[in-house]
Protein backbone atom coordinates (compact mmCIF):
# COMPACT_ATOMS: atom_id res chain seq x y z
CA UNK A 1 0.00 0.00 0.00
CA UNK A 2 1.50 3.67 -0.52
CA UNK A 3 2.24 5.42 2.13
CA UNK A 4 -0.19 7.55 3.77
CA UNK A 5 0.90 11.25 4.35
CA UNK A 6 -1.09 14.40 5.60
CA UNK A 7 -5.01 15.07 4.84
CA UNK A 8 -4.91 17.05 1.45
CA UNK A 9 -8.55 17.39 1.21
CA UNK A 10 -10.42 18.61 4.42
CA UNK A 11 -14.20 18.86 4.64
CA UNK A 12 -15.88 20.17 7.80
CA UNK A 13 -19.25 20.72 7.89
CA UNK A 14 -20.46 20.85 4.21
CA UNK A 15 -23.73 21.88 3.01
CA UNK A 16 -24.52 22.13 -0.98
CA UNK A 17 -27.98 23.84 -1.51
CA UNK A 18 -29.28 24.65 -5.44
CA UNK A 19 -31.59 27.09 -5.74
CA UNK A 20 -32.02 28.30 -2.28
CA UNK A 21 -35.11 30.21 -1.22
CA UNK A 22 -37.38 29.59 -4.39
CA UNK A 23 -39.34 26.57 -5.10
CA UNK A 24 -36.80 24.18 -6.47
CA UNK A 25 -34.68 24.36 -3.61
CA UNK A 26 -32.66 21.21 -3.31
CA UNK A 27 -30.30 20.28 -0.31
CA UNK A 28 -27.98 18.28 -2.14
CA UNK A 29 -25.46 17.87 0.45
CA UNK A 30 -26.06 18.32 3.90
CA UNK A 31 -23.20 18.47 6.74
CA UNK A 32 -20.60 16.76 5.30
CA UNK A 33 -17.71 15.25 7.25
CA UNK A 34 -14.85 13.70 5.21
CA UNK A 35 -10.96 14.13 5.50
CA UNK A 36 -8.99 12.33 2.55
CA UNK A 37 -5.18 11.33 3.24
CA UNK A 38 -2.19 11.85 0.53
CA UNK A 39 -2.06 9.04 -1.80
CA UNK A 40 -5.60 7.60 -0.38
CA UNK A 41 -7.74 5.95 -3.16
CA UNK A 42 -11.44 6.87 -2.15
CA UNK A 43 -14.61 5.95 -3.47
CA UNK A 44 -17.89 8.10 -3.44
CA UNK A 45 -20.61 5.54 -3.61
CA UNK A 46 -24.83 6.11 -3.19
CA UNK A 47 -27.83 6.17 -5.54
CA UNK A 48 -28.58 9.17 -8.23
CA UNK A 49 -29.47 12.34 -6.04
CA UNK A 50 -27.07 10.96 -3.55
CA UNK A 51 -24.92 13.71 -3.89
CA UNK A 52 -21.53 11.74 -5.12
CA UNK A 53 -20.83 14.14 -8.12
CA UNK A 54 -21.67 17.35 -5.95
CA UNK A 55 -19.45 16.55 -3.51
CA UNK A 56 -16.42 15.73 -5.75
CA UNK A 57 -17.30 19.09 -8.01
CA UNK A 58 -17.01 20.78 -4.78
CA UNK A 59 -13.87 19.67 -4.36
CA UNK A 60 -12.77 20.48 -7.65
CA UNK A 61 -13.98 23.85 -7.33
CA UNK A 62 -16.46 23.21 -10.20
CA UNK A 63 -18.77 23.99 -7.54
CA UNK A 64 -19.28 26.34 -4.54
CA UNK A 65 -20.19 24.70 -1.03
CA UNK A 66 -22.95 27.30 0.37
CA UNK A 67 -21.62 26.81 3.43
CA UNK A 68 -18.66 24.58 5.57
CA UNK A 69 -15.05 24.54 5.04
CA UNK A 70 -13.29 22.87 2.64
CA UNK A 71 -9.33 22.60 2.33
CA UNK A 72 -7.48 21.19 -0.35
CA UNK A 73 -3.81 20.71 0.66
CA UNK A 74 -4.01 23.45 2.75
CA UNK A 75 -5.61 25.98 0.41
CA UNK A 76 -9.16 26.92 -0.68
CA UNK A 77 -10.10 24.17 -3.95
CA UNK A 78 -10.12 27.59 -6.07
CA UNK A 79 -6.71 27.96 -5.16
CA UNK A 80 -5.99 24.59 -5.35
CA UNK A 81 -7.20 24.77 -9.07
CA UNK A 82 -5.53 28.34 -9.78
CA UNK A 83 -2.04 25.35 -8.67
CA UNK A 84 -3.42 23.02 -11.18
CA UNK A 85 -3.57 20.58 -8.52
CA UNK A 86 -6.60 18.34 -9.99
CA UNK A 87 -6.69 15.56 -12.98
CA UNK A 88 -10.24 15.15 -13.82
CA UNK A 89 -11.69 12.32 -15.36
CA UNK A 90 -15.48 12.51 -16.37
CA UNK A 91 -17.72 9.98 -17.48
CA UNK A 92 -17.38 11.01 -21.16
CA UNK A 93 -13.59 10.60 -21.90
CA UNK A 94 -14.38 14.51 -23.33
CA UNK A 95 -11.37 14.39 -25.89
CA UNK A 96 -11.24 16.82 -28.18
CA UNK A 97 -11.82 15.76 -31.55
CA UNK A 98 -9.75 17.42 -33.50
CA UNK A 99 -6.77 16.71 -31.44
CA UNK A 100 -4.69 13.46 -32.15
CA UNK A 101 -4.32 11.24 -29.04
CA UNK A 102 -1.24 12.43 -28.48
CA UNK A 103 -2.47 16.25 -28.97
CA UNK A 104 -5.45 15.61 -26.41
CA UNK A 105 -2.43 14.07 -23.77
CA UNK A 106 -0.78 17.42 -24.47
CA UNK A 107 -3.66 20.06 -24.37
CA UNK A 108 -3.10 20.59 -20.50
CA UNK A 109 0.56 21.14 -21.27
CA UNK A 110 0.19 23.50 -24.28
CA UNK A 111 -2.63 25.58 -21.65
CA UNK A 112 0.25 25.51 -18.75
CA UNK A 113 2.71 26.15 -20.91
CA UNK A 114 5.00 23.76 -20.82
CA UNK A 115 8.08 23.65 -24.12
CA UNK A 116 7.47 21.38 -27.14
CA UNK A 117 10.00 18.96 -25.71
CA UNK A 118 8.78 18.47 -22.84
CA UNK A 119 4.78 18.12 -23.78
CA UNK A 120 5.93 15.15 -26.23
CA UNK A 121 8.37 13.83 -23.89
CA UNK A 122 5.99 13.43 -21.05
CA UNK A 123 2.98 12.55 -23.68
CA UNK A 124 4.92 9.56 -24.85
CA UNK A 125 5.32 8.45 -21.34
CA UNK A 126 1.91 8.90 -20.50
CA UNK A 127 1.03 6.87 -23.45
CA UNK A 128 3.27 4.36 -22.39
CA UNK A 129 1.60 4.09 -19.20
CA UNK A 130 -1.60 3.73 -20.41
CA UNK A 131 -0.33 1.43 -23.06
CA UNK A 132 -1.55 3.27 -26.20
CA UNK A 133 1.76 4.41 -27.59
CA UNK A 134 0.90 2.26 -30.75
CA UNK A 135 -2.32 5.08 -31.13
CA UNK A 136 -0.07 8.19 -30.64
CA UNK A 137 -1.41 9.54 -34.44
CA UNK A 138 -4.79 8.29 -34.26
CA UNK A 139 -7.91 10.27 -33.86
CA UNK A 140 -10.13 9.75 -31.00
CA UNK A 141 -13.22 8.38 -33.50
CA UNK A 142 -10.61 5.53 -34.51
CA UNK A 143 -10.48 4.34 -30.59
CA UNK A 144 -13.27 2.48 -28.69
CA UNK A 145 -14.87 4.20 -25.63
CA UNK A 146 -12.48 2.08 -23.20
CA UNK A 147 -9.18 3.18 -25.02
CA UNK A 148 -10.13 6.89 -25.39
CA UNK A 149 -10.95 6.77 -21.23
CA UNK A 150 -7.61 5.51 -20.72
CA UNK A 151 -6.28 8.59 -22.96
CA UNK A 152 -8.34 11.08 -21.02
CA UNK A 153 -6.63 9.35 -17.85
CA UNK A 154 -3.22 9.66 -19.26
CA UNK A 155 -4.52 13.43 -20.41
CA UNK A 156 -5.49 13.98 -16.74
CA UNK A 157 -2.00 12.51 -15.70
CA UNK A 158 0.02 14.61 -17.55
CA UNK A 159 0.46 17.61 -15.62
CA UNK A 160 1.87 15.50 -12.41
CA UNK A 161 -1.68 16.70 -10.54
CA UNK A 162 -1.31 15.60 -6.58
CA UNK A 163 -5.12 14.57 -6.90
CA UNK A 164 -7.15 12.88 -9.54
CA UNK A 165 -10.69 13.26 -9.39
CA UNK A 166 -13.12 10.62 -11.48
CA UNK A 167 -16.51 11.00 -11.53
CA UNK A 168 -18.04 7.78 -12.47
CA UNK A 169 -15.22 7.64 -15.40
CA UNK A 170 -16.08 3.82 -16.25
CA UNK A 171 -19.85 3.91 -15.80
CA UNK A 172 -20.33 3.83 -19.96
CA UNK A 173 -17.82 0.95 -20.21
CA UNK A 174 -19.00 -2.45 -20.84
CA UNK A 175 -18.50 -4.94 -17.59
CA UNK A 176 -15.31 -6.54 -19.21
CA UNK A 177 -13.66 -3.50 -20.34
CA UNK A 178 -14.53 -2.07 -17.03
CA UNK A 179 -12.88 -4.46 -14.80
CA UNK A 180 -9.29 -4.69 -17.21
CA UNK A 181 -9.73 -0.40 -16.72
CA UNK A 182 -10.13 -1.39 -12.79
CA UNK A 183 -7.12 -3.29 -12.71
CA UNK A 184 -5.49 -0.63 -15.04
CA UNK A 185 -6.45 2.45 -12.69
CA UNK A 186 -4.93 0.37 -9.84
CA UNK A 187 -1.73 -0.03 -11.24
CA UNK A 188 -1.52 3.34 -12.46
CA UNK A 189 -2.11 4.22 -8.83
CA UNK A 190 0.47 2.40 -7.43
CA UNK A 191 2.88 3.79 -9.75
CA UNK A 192 2.28 6.84 -9.16
CA UNK A 193 0.65 7.60 -6.10
CA UNK A 194 -1.95 9.95 -6.54
CA UNK A 195 -4.57 10.53 -4.28
CA UNK A 196 -7.68 9.62 -6.12
CA UNK A 197 -11.53 10.81 -5.00
CA UNK A 198 -13.55 8.34 -7.46
CA UNK A 199 -16.97 8.24 -7.86
CA UNK A 200 -19.33 5.23 -8.80
CA UNK A 201 -22.70 3.90 -8.10
CA UNK A 202 -20.96 0.46 -8.61
CA UNK A 203 -20.50 -1.47 -4.96
CA UNK A 204 -18.00 -3.88 -6.21
CA UNK A 205 -16.25 -1.52 -8.50
CA UNK A 206 -15.80 0.99 -5.33
CA UNK A 207 -14.84 -1.81 -2.55
CA UNK A 208 -12.29 -3.33 -5.20
CA UNK A 209 -10.23 -0.30 -5.77
CA UNK A 210 -10.38 1.66 -2.34
CA UNK A 211 -8.91 2.20 0.88
CA UNK A 212 -11.89 3.71 1.79
CA UNK A 213 -15.35 3.87 0.66
CA UNK A 214 -17.35 6.63 1.37
CA UNK A 215 -21.31 5.31 1.58
CA UNK A 216 -23.95 8.24 0.61
CA UNK A 217 -27.60 8.75 0.83
CA UNK A 218 -30.14 11.01 -0.63
CA UNK A 219 -32.48 13.80 0.22
CA UNK A 220 -30.76 15.07 1.56
CA UNK A 221 -26.80 13.80 0.53
CA UNK A 222 -24.89 12.96 3.18
CA UNK A 223 -22.36 10.05 4.13
CA UNK A 224 -24.06 6.71 5.96
CA UNK A 225 -20.96 5.51 7.30
CA UNK A 226 -17.22 5.08 5.60
CA UNK A 227 -16.27 1.68 5.36
CA UNK A 228 -12.52 0.80 5.39
CA UNK A 229 -11.02 -2.06 3.01
CA UNK A 230 -7.96 -3.41 4.28
CA UNK A 231 -7.77 -5.97 1.92
CA UNK A 232 -3.79 -5.65 0.86
CA UNK A 233 -2.40 -4.20 -2.49
CA UNK A 234 -1.55 -5.10 -5.46
CA UNK A 235 -5.56 -6.41 -5.77
CA UNK A 236 -6.54 -8.75 -9.26
CA UNK A 237 -9.12 -10.84 -10.45
CA UNK A 238 -8.29 -13.55 -7.39
CA UNK A 239 -9.53 -10.59 -5.04
CA UNK A 240 -13.18 -10.43 -6.27
CA UNK A 241 -12.98 -14.29 -4.49
CA UNK A 242 -11.82 -13.26 -1.46
CA UNK A 243 -14.20 -14.18 1.18
CA UNK A 244 -13.12 -10.80 2.94
CA UNK A 245 -13.87 -9.00 -0.22
CA UNK A 246 -17.68 -10.00 -0.46
CA UNK A 247 -18.50 -9.26 2.77
CA UNK A 248 -17.24 -6.17 2.43
CA UNK A 249 -19.81 -5.79 -0.54
CA UNK A 250 -22.63 -7.04 1.53
CA UNK A 251 -21.80 -4.34 3.91
CA UNK A 252 -21.93 -1.97 1.67
CA UNK A 253 -25.27 -2.98 0.14
CA UNK A 254 -26.46 -3.42 3.40
CA UNK A 255 -25.89 0.24 4.80
CA UNK A 256 -27.26 1.62 1.01
CA UNK A 257 -30.58 -0.37 1.34
CA UNK A 258 -30.79 1.19 4.70
CA UNK A 259 -30.39 4.56 3.11
CA UNK A 260 -32.51 4.47 0.48
CA UNK A 261 -35.65 3.14 2.64
CA UNK A 262 -37.57 -0.06 2.02
CA UNK A 263 -34.95 -1.57 -0.81
CA UNK A 264 -38.02 -1.71 -3.32
CA UNK A 265 -36.65 0.04 -6.85
CA UNK A 266 -39.04 2.56 -6.73
CA UNK A 267 -38.27 3.98 -3.48
CA UNK A 268 -35.16 5.64 -5.47
CA UNK A 269 -37.23 7.70 -7.29
CA UNK A 270 -39.81 8.20 -4.21
CA UNK A 271 -39.78 11.76 -2.66
CA UNK A 272 -39.69 11.21 1.16
CA UNK A 273 -38.60 12.87 3.91
CA UNK A 274 -34.96 12.24 5.40
CA UNK A 275 -35.55 9.84 8.40
CA UNK A 276 -32.89 10.50 11.04
CA UNK A 277 -31.00 7.14 12.27
CA UNK B 1 -12.34 -1.90 -31.42
CA UNK B 2 -12.78 0.61 -33.98
CA UNK B 3 -9.93 0.36 -35.99
CA UNK B 4 -9.23 1.71 -39.36
CA UNK B 5 -7.29 -0.33 -41.84
CA UNK B 6 -3.55 1.22 -41.22
CA UNK B 7 -2.78 1.17 -45.18
CA UNK B 8 -6.16 1.76 -46.53
CA UNK B 9 -7.54 0.75 -49.94
CA UNK B 10 -5.60 0.41 -53.11
CA UNK B 11 -5.82 3.59 -55.61
CA UNK B 12 -8.01 1.00 -57.87
CA UNK B 13 -10.28 -0.08 -55.52
CA UNK B 14 -11.01 3.47 -54.58
CA UNK B 15 -11.82 4.55 -58.16
CA UNK B 16 -14.05 1.60 -57.99
CA UNK B 17 -15.71 1.94 -54.79
CA UNK B 18 -16.32 5.93 -56.01
CA UNK B 19 -17.93 5.12 -59.15
CA UNK B 20 -20.06 2.80 -57.60
CA UNK B 21 -21.22 5.24 -55.62
CA UNK B 22 -21.72 7.96 -58.00
CA UNK B 23 -22.75 5.73 -60.73
CA UNK B 24 -26.61 6.18 -60.06
CA UNK B 25 -26.14 9.60 -59.28
CA UNK B 26 -24.82 9.55 -63.16
CA UNK B 27 -27.66 7.55 -64.77
CA UNK B 28 -30.17 10.42 -63.06
CA UNK B 29 -28.85 12.98 -65.04
CA UNK B 30 -28.29 11.36 -68.26
CA UNK B 31 -31.96 9.60 -67.96
CA UNK B 32 -33.19 13.37 -67.46
CA UNK B 33 -31.10 14.86 -69.98
CA UNK B 34 -32.14 12.18 -72.76
CA UNK B 35 -35.68 12.19 -71.31
CA UNK B 36 -35.69 16.22 -71.90
CA UNK B 37 -34.76 15.47 -75.45
CA UNK B 38 -37.61 13.10 -76.42
CA UNK B 39 -40.04 15.16 -74.73
CA UNK B 40 -39.09 18.21 -77.06
CA UNK B 41 -38.63 16.19 -80.23
CA UNK B 42 -41.68 14.40 -79.59
CA UNK B 43 -44.41 16.87 -78.60
CA UNK B 44 -42.84 19.31 -81.30
CA UNK B 45 -41.88 21.50 -78.42
CA UNK B 46 -40.68 25.54 -79.80
CA UNK B 47 -37.36 26.28 -79.01
CA UNK B 48 -38.55 29.52 -77.21
CA UNK B 49 -40.31 27.26 -74.31
CA UNK B 50 -37.41 24.95 -74.13
CA UNK B 51 -35.00 24.25 -76.54
CA UNK B 52 -33.24 20.86 -76.93
CA UNK B 53 -29.95 20.26 -74.37
CA UNK B 54 -28.64 18.97 -77.58
CA UNK B 55 -29.33 22.66 -78.87
CA UNK B 56 -27.77 24.02 -75.66
CA UNK B 57 -25.19 22.47 -75.44
CA UNK B 58 -23.58 22.94 -79.12
CA UNK B 59 -24.07 26.62 -78.17
CA UNK B 60 -21.89 26.15 -75.18
CA UNK B 61 -19.08 24.29 -77.38
CA UNK B 62 -19.63 27.20 -79.97
CA UNK B 63 -18.65 29.68 -77.15
CA UNK B 64 -15.74 27.31 -75.95
CA UNK B 65 -14.78 27.52 -79.35
CA UNK B 66 -14.69 30.81 -79.70
CA UNK B 67 -13.44 31.60 -76.31
CA UNK B 68 -10.13 29.46 -77.03
CA UNK B 69 -9.36 30.86 -80.14
CA UNK B 70 -6.89 33.64 -80.19
CA UNK B 71 -8.26 36.92 -81.40
CA UNK B 72 -11.75 35.80 -80.32
CA UNK B 73 -13.93 36.66 -78.17
CA UNK B 74 -16.63 34.55 -75.65
CA UNK B 75 -19.61 36.91 -74.24
CA UNK B 76 -20.56 34.05 -72.50
CA UNK B 77 -17.08 33.67 -70.68
CA UNK B 78 -16.54 37.15 -70.34
CA UNK B 79 -20.12 37.65 -68.31
CA UNK B 80 -18.88 34.21 -66.71
CA UNK B 81 -15.78 35.34 -65.15
CA UNK B 82 -17.38 38.76 -64.56
CA UNK B 83 -20.27 37.35 -62.41
CA UNK B 84 -17.89 34.48 -60.38
CA UNK B 85 -15.90 37.54 -59.31
CA UNK B 86 -18.65 39.38 -57.82
CA UNK B 87 -19.94 36.49 -56.15
CA UNK B 88 -16.45 35.59 -55.28
CA UNK B 89 -15.26 39.09 -53.65
CA UNK B 90 -19.46 39.13 -52.09
CA UNK B 91 -18.61 35.38 -50.35
CA UNK B 92 -15.91 36.76 -48.84
CA UNK B 93 -16.35 40.20 -47.76
CA UNK B 94 -19.48 38.48 -46.66
CA UNK B 95 -18.32 35.24 -44.70
CA UNK B 96 -14.94 37.24 -43.41
CA UNK B 97 -17.29 40.09 -42.07
CA UNK B 98 -19.58 37.26 -40.07
CA UNK B 99 -17.22 35.07 -38.68
CA UNK B 100 -15.36 38.37 -37.35
CA UNK B 101 -18.68 39.63 -35.74
CA UNK B 102 -19.69 36.59 -34.35
CA UNK B 103 -15.82 35.95 -32.84
CA UNK B 104 -16.28 39.78 -31.18
CA UNK B 105 -19.75 39.55 -30.01
CA UNK B 106 -19.38 35.84 -28.86
CA UNK B 107 -16.56 37.19 -26.54
CA UNK B 108 -19.20 39.21 -24.44
CA UNK B 109 -22.26 37.23 -24.00
CA UNK B 110 -24.41 40.72 -23.31
CA UNK B 111 -23.56 41.75 -26.88
CA UNK B 112 -24.35 38.63 -28.89
CA UNK B 113 -27.53 37.82 -26.70
CA UNK B 114 -28.29 41.44 -28.06
CA UNK B 115 -27.55 41.02 -31.56
CA UNK B 116 -28.66 37.36 -31.92
CA UNK B 117 -32.47 38.42 -32.44
CA UNK B 118 -31.62 41.17 -35.20
CA UNK B 119 -29.02 39.20 -37.27
CA UNK B 120 -32.16 36.11 -37.18
CA UNK B 121 -34.52 38.50 -38.01
CA UNK B 122 -31.81 40.07 -41.05
CA UNK B 123 -31.63 36.40 -42.20
CA UNK B 124 -34.98 36.07 -43.91
CA UNK B 125 -34.95 39.57 -44.72
CA UNK B 126 -35.50 39.46 -48.92
CA UNK B 127 -32.18 40.66 -48.63
CA UNK B 128 -32.50 40.57 -53.07
CA UNK B 129 -34.93 43.55 -52.46
CA UNK B 130 -32.06 45.72 -51.98
CA UNK B 131 -30.29 45.55 -55.33
CA UNK B 132 -31.39 48.76 -56.90
CA UNK B 133 -30.86 50.74 -53.80
CA UNK B 134 -27.11 49.18 -54.12
CA UNK B 135 -27.07 50.14 -57.85
CA UNK B 136 -28.13 53.56 -56.84
CA UNK B 137 -25.50 53.78 -53.92
CA UNK B 138 -22.29 52.29 -55.95
CA UNK B 139 -23.19 52.69 -59.51
CA UNK B 140 -25.17 49.95 -62.15
CA UNK B 141 -21.85 49.08 -63.74
CA UNK B 142 -19.88 48.86 -60.72
CA UNK B 143 -19.09 45.09 -59.54
CA UNK B 144 -19.20 46.42 -56.37
CA UNK B 145 -23.08 46.75 -55.98
CA UNK B 146 -23.68 43.12 -57.02
CA UNK B 147 -20.47 42.57 -54.11
CA UNK B 148 -22.80 44.35 -51.78
CA UNK B 149 -25.94 42.79 -52.19
CA UNK B 150 -24.14 39.21 -51.88
CA UNK B 151 -21.92 40.32 -49.03
CA UNK B 152 -25.05 41.30 -46.96
CA UNK B 153 -26.88 37.99 -47.89
CA UNK B 154 -24.28 35.61 -46.95
CA UNK B 155 -23.15 37.70 -43.78
CA UNK B 156 -25.96 37.06 -41.37
CA UNK B 157 -26.00 32.98 -41.99
CA UNK B 158 -22.38 32.68 -41.71
CA UNK B 159 -22.85 35.11 -38.32
CA UNK B 160 -25.47 33.14 -36.96
CA UNK B 161 -23.81 30.05 -36.93
CA UNK B 162 -20.51 30.72 -35.80
CA UNK B 163 -21.82 32.57 -32.93
CA UNK B 164 -23.73 28.24 -32.68
CA UNK B 165 -20.55 26.71 -33.18
CA UNK B 166 -18.54 29.34 -30.87
CA UNK B 167 -21.13 28.82 -27.85
CA UNK B 168 -22.44 25.54 -28.08
CA UNK B 169 -19.46 23.69 -26.91
CA UNK B 170 -19.48 20.82 -24.40
CA UNK B 171 -20.00 21.42 -20.76
CA UNK B 172 -17.22 18.26 -19.91
CA UNK B 173 -14.49 20.11 -22.37
CA UNK B 174 -15.21 23.80 -20.87
CA UNK B 175 -14.95 22.06 -17.14
CA UNK B 176 -11.88 20.85 -18.25
CA UNK B 177 -10.61 24.40 -19.60
CA UNK B 178 -11.70 25.46 -15.86
CA UNK B 179 -9.22 22.78 -14.29
CA UNK B 180 -6.55 23.79 -16.12
CA UNK B 181 -6.80 27.24 -15.24
CA UNK B 182 -6.79 28.18 -18.64
CA UNK B 183 -7.64 31.93 -19.69
CA UNK B 184 -10.42 33.35 -21.97
CA UNK B 185 -8.20 33.81 -24.72
CA UNK B 186 -6.60 30.22 -24.83
CA UNK B 187 -10.23 28.56 -24.93
CA UNK B 188 -11.19 30.65 -27.63
CA UNK B 189 -8.35 29.59 -29.91
CA UNK B 190 -8.07 25.37 -28.68
CA UNK B 191 -11.69 24.94 -27.87
CA UNK B 192 -14.18 27.72 -29.20
CA UNK B 193 -13.04 28.16 -32.43
CA UNK B 194 -12.46 24.47 -33.49
CA UNK B 195 -15.64 23.26 -32.07
CA UNK B 196 -17.05 26.38 -34.49
CA UNK B 197 -15.27 25.08 -37.41
CA UNK B 198 -17.87 22.57 -38.51
CA UNK B 199 -20.87 25.07 -37.88
CA UNK B 200 -18.52 28.04 -40.13
CA UNK B 201 -18.27 25.47 -42.78
CA UNK B 202 -21.84 24.40 -43.09
CA UNK B 203 -22.66 28.13 -43.38
CA UNK B 204 -20.32 28.69 -46.04
CA UNK B 205 -21.63 25.63 -47.84
CA UNK B 206 -24.97 27.91 -47.99
CA UNK B 207 -23.19 30.44 -48.43
CA UNK B 208 -20.97 29.65 -51.75
CA UNK B 209 -24.80 28.54 -53.49
CA UNK B 210 -26.27 31.88 -51.73
CA UNK B 211 -23.36 33.95 -53.31
CA UNK B 212 -23.76 32.91 -56.90
CA UNK B 213 -27.97 33.29 -56.37
CA UNK B 214 -27.23 36.68 -55.22
CA UNK B 215 -25.01 37.76 -57.88
CA UNK B 216 -27.09 36.82 -60.99
CA UNK B 217 -30.16 37.89 -59.39
CA UNK B 218 -28.60 41.54 -58.60
CA UNK B 219 -27.53 41.37 -61.82
CA UNK B 220 -31.38 40.84 -63.34
CA UNK B 221 -31.83 45.26 -61.97
CA UNK B 222 -29.08 46.23 -64.45
CA UNK B 223 -25.18 45.83 -65.01
CA UNK B 224 -22.72 45.84 -67.88
CA UNK B 225 -23.63 43.62 -71.04
CA UNK B 226 -21.00 41.04 -69.69
CA UNK B 227 -22.57 39.53 -66.77
CA UNK B 228 -24.43 36.25 -66.54
CA UNK B 229 -27.79 37.83 -65.08
CA UNK B 230 -27.86 40.87 -67.96
CA UNK B 231 -26.63 38.54 -70.53
CA UNK B 232 -30.07 35.82 -69.73
CA UNK B 233 -32.51 38.91 -69.55
CA UNK B 234 -31.23 40.03 -72.92
CA UNK B 235 -30.95 36.73 -74.85
CA UNK B 236 -34.26 35.74 -73.53
CA UNK B 237 -35.75 39.42 -74.34
CA UNK B 238 -34.25 38.49 -78.12
CA UNK B 239 -36.11 35.04 -78.02
CA UNK B 240 -32.91 33.43 -78.57
CA UNK B 241 -32.93 30.83 -75.90
CA UNK B 242 -30.03 28.21 -76.36
CA UNK B 243 -28.03 31.00 -75.68
CA UNK B 244 -29.94 32.50 -72.33
CA UNK B 245 -29.71 28.25 -71.47
CA UNK B 246 -25.97 28.08 -72.11
CA UNK B 247 -25.29 31.35 -69.58
CA UNK B 248 -27.81 29.36 -67.02
CA UNK B 249 -25.59 25.99 -67.34
CA UNK B 250 -23.01 28.12 -67.25
CA UNK B 251 -23.84 30.00 -63.73
CA UNK B 252 -24.47 25.89 -62.60
CA UNK B 253 -20.73 25.21 -63.29
CA UNK B 254 -19.60 28.27 -61.14
CA UNK B 255 -22.29 27.01 -58.82
CA UNK B 256 -21.13 23.46 -58.26
CA UNK B 257 -17.41 24.64 -58.44
CA UNK B 258 -17.55 26.48 -55.46
CA UNK B 259 -19.75 24.98 -53.53
CA UNK B 260 -17.02 21.65 -54.31
CA UNK B 261 -14.23 24.49 -53.53
CA UNK B 262 -15.71 24.82 -50.32
CA UNK B 263 -16.13 21.66 -49.48
CA UNK B 264 -12.19 20.60 -50.55
CA UNK B 265 -10.84 23.43 -47.98
CA UNK B 266 -13.52 21.72 -45.28
CA UNK B 267 -11.68 18.51 -45.59
CA UNK B 268 -8.54 20.26 -45.85
CA UNK B 269 -8.86 22.21 -42.38
CA UNK B 270 -10.94 19.53 -40.93
CA UNK B 271 -9.72 15.82 -41.75
CA UNK B 272 -11.21 14.60 -38.32
CA UNK B 273 -14.79 15.61 -38.89
CA UNK B 274 -17.78 12.70 -38.67
CA UNK B 275 -19.05 13.65 -41.55
CA UNK B 276 -15.82 12.72 -43.81
CA UNK B 277 -15.21 9.21 -41.67
CA UNK B 278 -15.04 6.32 -44.83
CA UNK B 279 -17.83 3.63 -44.16
CA UNK B 280 -16.17 -0.03 -44.11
Amino acid sequence: MSAEQGVVIAANGINKIFNPGTDEEVIALQDINLDVRGGEFISLVGPSGCGKSTLMRLVGDLLQPTSGDLLVNGKSPQDARLDRDYGMVFQAATLYDWRSVTKNVQLPLEVMGYAKAERQKRAGEMLEMVELEAFAEHYPWQLSGGMQQRVSIARALAFDPSILLMDEPFGALDEFTRERMNLELLRIWEQTGKTVVFVTHSISEAIFLSNRIVVMSPRPGRITKIVRNDLPYPRDFKTRSDPAYHNLVSEVRELLRDAVGSGAPGSVQAPSRPHEE
Amino acid sequence: MALVNEKGPSLAQRVNRRLRYYSPTIAVALGVIILWEVIVLLFNIQQFLLPKPSAIFSEFMLQVNLWLRPGESSILFEAAGATFWEAFGGFVIGCGSGVLMALITSRWTIISEATMPFAIAANSVPIIAFAPIMNNWFGITNPASKMAIVAIIVFFPTMINTVRGLTLVDAGQLELMHSYAAKPARIMFSLRIPNALPFIFSALRVASALSLIGAVVAEFFGGPRATLGVYITQEAGAFDFAKAWTAILMASLIGIGFYLAVLVLERRLMPWHASFREVG
